[in-house]
């Protein structure tokens, strides 16, 4: 119990860090494959203490107190998640984080910041059925929700499991607010309706944010790295060739329309996730 | 603590200028070469320098082509809308001056009849490295006020932008 807390705490005060080196390693790779020299790694860190520095100018006391609530439920997940608490908890936890961003937007007149909430309420709808099927998935083949159960774990969950894992890629590429499916607010130096959902949130809210999303990514890759739960090594180098094909798919594809990314991200990720279910049930 | 943190913000505010672009009746000349930036051969983001669609969000405004009497309230505007610590960039001879179009009926001027500008950029068009450099200058000009609100605590933090000429 001690010793759970103890991880919690620690990966929560690690994950910020995390966040934000991976952050800067993406628009650093995303940069020299598209052969610029590209930022220093450390950059991401800069922008967020330079918009900490602003003055702080919200419209209105809703994107202040959103912005706080999206921040706390992305750290609230990220806790659970290093506690190792249940998956489902996790889920809804991380839940809370996106709504919360979303109904800040709302609160403003502002016409980008209307569709680009609109669009992530639809992205939402796409990666959320997706990652409760592969969290079922896993439910399946463990036999528990529990983090700690799925760790402890024989041999790697991707053996069994290899198409719900794409299907989580597909879930991650939305979350991580990747091409093609960066549509809802963009990242790096893209635009995209203005900034979309982020439009409104200025200064120290658009800080507050941009830390969310690095926890968010944090907490992805560690759903990502209960597939390989066998071996550190293993894990490593599962999470990097994921994130590496995630800069690649990013770089290659265009930025498509919103009824695209829910016809294709919802079909493929439910067709792989079914045949993957179908498979682990025959063999029982 | 708190000392610290102010150390880092500083030392964000100069590595991550986000820029905001108003063309204010340019011909497109300037525009251009300020796009040009952006572009693999320049590329401004190894200095941190991002292209933001929202004056809110931008810490230097940088102001291509002529002011006239329609759009001085619109540049306005959007000076208005940006927070502290901010600069302004006048590119182009029509920013400076009003350039070929100084005694046009409509034409009000060089952007600094309306708002204070950091860094003149001159030129017809201005090559990209000018502007590049431009960005620098205003970074330099940030750093110096910086220290002096160091030296004298209690002081606005704010880049001591230039006087603002009677318009
Ligand atoms: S300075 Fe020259 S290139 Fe630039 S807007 Fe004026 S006329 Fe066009």
């Amino acid at each position: 119990m001690i010793v759970k807390l103890f991880f919690g705490i620690v990966g929560l005060a690690v994950a910020p860090f995390l966040g934000g080196l991976i952050a800067g390693l993406d628009r650093k790779i995303t940069a020299r494959m598209q052969s610029r020299f590209g930022p220093p790694v450390l950059q991401p860190f800069y922008d967020v203490f330079k918009l900490l520095g602003k003055t702080p100018s919200a419209v209105n006391a809703w994107l202040v107190l959103c912005s706080y609530l999206a921040l706390m439920g992305s750290a609230l997940a990220v806790f659970l998640f290093f506690y190792q608490a249940d998956l489902l908890l996790i889920f809804f936890v991380m839940t809370i984080s996106a709504v919360f961003q979303v109904m800040g937007a709302l609160s403003v007149n502002s016409p980008f910041s209307q569709v680009g909430a609109q669009r992530e309420l639809l992205q939402m709808l796409a990666y959320e059925p997706l990652i409760i099927i592969v969290f079922i998935g896993i439910a399946l083949k463990t036999g528990s929700f529990s983090i700690e159960v799925i760790y402890a774990q024989q041999a790697p969950l991707l053996y069994s499991m290899p198409l719900l894992f794409l299907t989580l890629g597909v879930a991650l590429t939305i979350k991580l607010r990747k091409s093609p499916f960066d549509i809802s607010a963009s990242h790096h130096g893209h635009q995209e309706i203005v900034r979309g959902v982020l439009t409104e949130y200025t200064g120290p809210q658009l800080a507050m944010l941009e830390v969310a999303h690095w926890l968010d990514v944090v907490l992805i890759l560690g759903l990502c790295s209960l597939f390989w739960a066998t071996s550190l090594l293993g894990m490593i180098v599962l999470l990097l060739v994921t994130y590496f094909l995630e800069i690649l798919v990013d770089n290659i594809s265009a930025r498509l329309t919103w009824q695209w990314m829910l016809e294709r991200a919802l079909a493929s990720g439910i067709i792989l996730s079914v045949v993957n279910l179908l498979w682990l049930y025959a063999l029982k | 603590m708190k000392f610290d943190l102010q150390k880092w913000i500083n030392e964000g505010r100069l590595k991550s200028p986000w820029v905001v672009h108003f063309n204010c009746g340019s011909c497109n000349g300037c525009d251009i070469e300020i796009l040009d930036c952006l572009t693999p051969v320049h590329d401004v983001e190894r200095f941190g320098i991002i292209n933001v669609g929202n004056p809110k969000q931008a810490d230097v405004l940088l102001v291509s082509g002529t002011v006239n009497h329609r759009n001085k309230t619109a540049l306005k505007n959007i000076y208005d809308q940006m927070q502290h610590p901010k600069a302004v960039i006048a590119i182009g001879s029509c920013g400076l001056s009003g350039g070929i179009f100084y005694d046009a009926y409509n034409v009000v001027g060089g952007v600094d009849k309306v708002i204070p500008v950091d860094v003149y950029v001159p030129g017809c068009p201005p090559k990209p490295e000018q502007i590049i450099d431009a960005v620098l200058v205003a970074l330099g000009k940030l750093k110096a006020s910086l220290e002096k609100s160091d030296e004298a605590p209690g002081q606005e933090t704010a880049p001591a932008a230039g006087e603002q000429p009677a318009a």
